[in-house]
């Protein structure tokens, strides 16, 4: 069987095709993706996104049939993101999804964004029945799954990690190409100082709004040097590098405690990182030097597979429509909330 | 013997290994005393300064939580000794079951409920308790909740023995009724979940709760608030 993914809850536009043949890992027939990047200083809006996805949407279909040599009439499902995400972007895929189906024939099937990350990482890692943390721009959750679901063990009370590094690029005025929290990732390597930010973890919770108005507030008196230069208890001046080194030090450090939390609750020694900020290096360290104290191991994948893709929706969409599952079109309807608990996980025991 | 040679070292048992904390017993001062080892260890992930300031903070704020409810003559544990820099406090040892362990094997038999009737009061008495002098435990599960008991008593005349409330490693000070009515709920799914007969006993610790504690009821009212919200976070064990 194959599938065609599309994907565009956020700022990236992505196209996967995918084979599933029983007893067999899934076979990766294309998946590109085009992003919209904004300028330095400036967050994506929902406007702007939704007529890039629409400006793009034909091409990245057209380029991916190429690419992989499928035929139409080989294709069994169309796969397309329902939420969660942004509400413009998200519509402008799932017009894109119902105009393929009419078109071609074929069946539609609505993905929960989450769990089509959760399904890709499994995938690719290998990993069994992981403790799942999702880190992204719009999502923070510690997953685990029991009876046909994944539930929500632990999550962000206000906004998301990502969230909380993307905006603080902003502050910085750091560049969005490739993503923000990339260029903090560099940045951080060369910082040295780590400044007091609050921590905010409550059991298997926790909150980064508080974190980001302390380091924005840190960064403004360092780029003004108002009312007083930012030093060190050291006497050191505090570095752009420093504040970014201390806020990705402080917030996964967070992560990392509620994971091991969840993990201990129900006694798992696997970990997997999915989401855009699943790709940070020192996230994937830190999870690891946890995992390894408790005698177990984590998995983590790479951009392709972490940041969001098509490939992923097809996956988790093809394994719903291998159990019977399509969305008619009067019901193929997109949802700015759709909490990863909702999706019955028919495909697993 | 020389007044400069030290007994050795007390061996340490581990009974349990959470997320955060190694729990040990052991014995303090005199090998005859009986005691709890709680000890944070350093965590490898976590920057050095970020890790000894966690450690620090919670180990000073679970005693002073404890010590606090201790001289308002709340039933906790007696703080022996502190070291916050290591991550390490001693405590008194409770000896006895678990509130969850004593349901588990009275609730089996018929009639059960009317054996733990005293218990279910007392266990109100020292919530309410708690909750007026605005300590929230964060974590409040029958687990939590010990009943005091001799060495290899068994679970008998349990409605006579005291009930200790352990574990403060989530508490907070606060006036908050949200907070209040968060530990009531989480206490609440403790016993549902144990068994279907511990709903009615629960009734009775929130009435001893509300007899015990002055501002019970707007607590109250908010868990009704607590109770409908919780449907949406879906957890399980």
């Amino acid at each position: 069987m194959i599938a065609l993914g599309l994907e565009g809850s956020a700022n990236k536009l992505g196209v996967g095709l995918i084979r599933h043949t029983p007893g067999k890992p899934a076979e990766i027939l294309s998946n590109i993706r085009h992003t919209f990047v904004s300028p330095p200083g400036e967050g994506f809006l929902p406007k702007d996104t939704a007529k890039h996805h629409r400006s793009w949407v034909v091409t990245l279909v057209k380029r991916s049939l190429k690419e992989s040599g499928v035929k139409v009439k080989d294709i069994d499902c169309i796969c397309y993101t329902k939420g969660p995400g942004m509400g413009a972007p998200l519509q402008s895929v799932a017009i894109a999804a119902r105009t393929l189906s009419l078109l071609w024939g074929k069946p539609l099937v609505g993905v929960n964004h989450c769990v089509g990350h959760i399904e890709m990482g499994r995938e690719i890692t290998g990993a069994n029945n992981p403790v799942v943390l999702y880190v992204s721009g719009g999502n923070t959750q510690v997953i685990a799954y029991a009876e046909q679901r994944y539930r929500i063990f632990g999550e962000a009370l206000d906004i998301a990690v990502g969230n909380c590094l993307d905006r603080f690029a902003r502050t910085l005025n750091i560049s969005n190409d490739p993503a923000p929290g990339y260029n903090i990732e560099q940045m951080a390597k060369k910082g040295e100082n780590l400044v007091e930010l609050p921590y905010a973890v409550k059991g298997m919770d926790c909150s980064f709004s508080g974190i980001l108005a302390v380091v924005d507030m840190m960064a403004a008196q360092l780029l003004s040097g108002n009312p007083k230069p930012l030093l060190t208890p050291e006497g050191e001046l505090v570095t752009r590098e420093d504040l970014c080194f201390s806020l990705q030090e402080t917030v996964f450090a967070m992560l990392v405690e509620i994971t091991e939390r969840a993990m201990a609750h129900v006694g798992s020694d696997q970990v997997l990182i999915v989401g855009g900020v699943g790709c940070n290096e020192r996230l994937q360290e830190m999870m690891g030097l946890m995992a390894r104290d408790r005698g177990g191991s984590v998995y983590a994948t790479d951009e392709r597979f972490c940041i969001d893709n098509g490939i992923m929706i097809a996956h988790a969409g093809l394994l719903a429509y291998g159990t019977g599952f399509v969305t008619p079109l009067e019901e193929s309807t997109c949802t700015q909330r759709f909490r990863t608990d909702e999706v019955l996980v028919k495909w697993r025991d | 013997m020389s007044s400069t040679e030290i007994d050795p070292p007390t061996p340490k048992f581990l009974i349990k290994q959470g997320a955060e904390a190694l729990v040990y017993r052991t014995t303090y001062l005199l090998p005859h005393i009986p005691a709890l080892l709680k000890h944070r260890p350093s965590k490898q992930y976590r920057h050095p300064t970020l890790d000894a300031r966690l450690t620090k903070h919670r180990c000073l704020s679970e005693s002073r939580l404890l010590i606090r409810a201790r001289s308002l003559r709340i039933p906790v544990p007696a703080v022996y000794f502190v070291d916050e820099s290591r991550g390490e406090i001693f405590m008194e040892w409770i000896s006895g079951s678990s509130v969850r362990e004593v349901l588990d094997e009275v609730l089996a038999q018929e009639g059960g409920e009317a054996m733990v009737d005293r218990m279910m009061v007392k266990v109100g008495v020292a919530v309410g308790a708690l909750h007026a002098a605005d300590i929230v435990h964060g974590d409040l599960t029958t687990s939590n909740i010990m009943v005091r008991n001799g060495e290899g008593e068994g679970i008998v005349g349990f409605g006579e023995k005291e009930v200790v409330l352990v574990d403060f490693g989530l508490g907070t000070v606060s006036t908050q009724d949200e907070d209040k009515a968060v530990d009531l709920y989480v206490l609440e799914r403790a016993f549902t979940s144990t068994h279907p007969k511990a709903e009615k006993l629960f009734h009775d610790v929130l009435k001893s709760y509300e007899q015990s504690y002055k501002g019970a009821n707007v607590v109250l009212r908010r868990l009704q608030d607590v109770r409908m919200r919780g449907r949406k976070r879906s957890m399980i064990g």
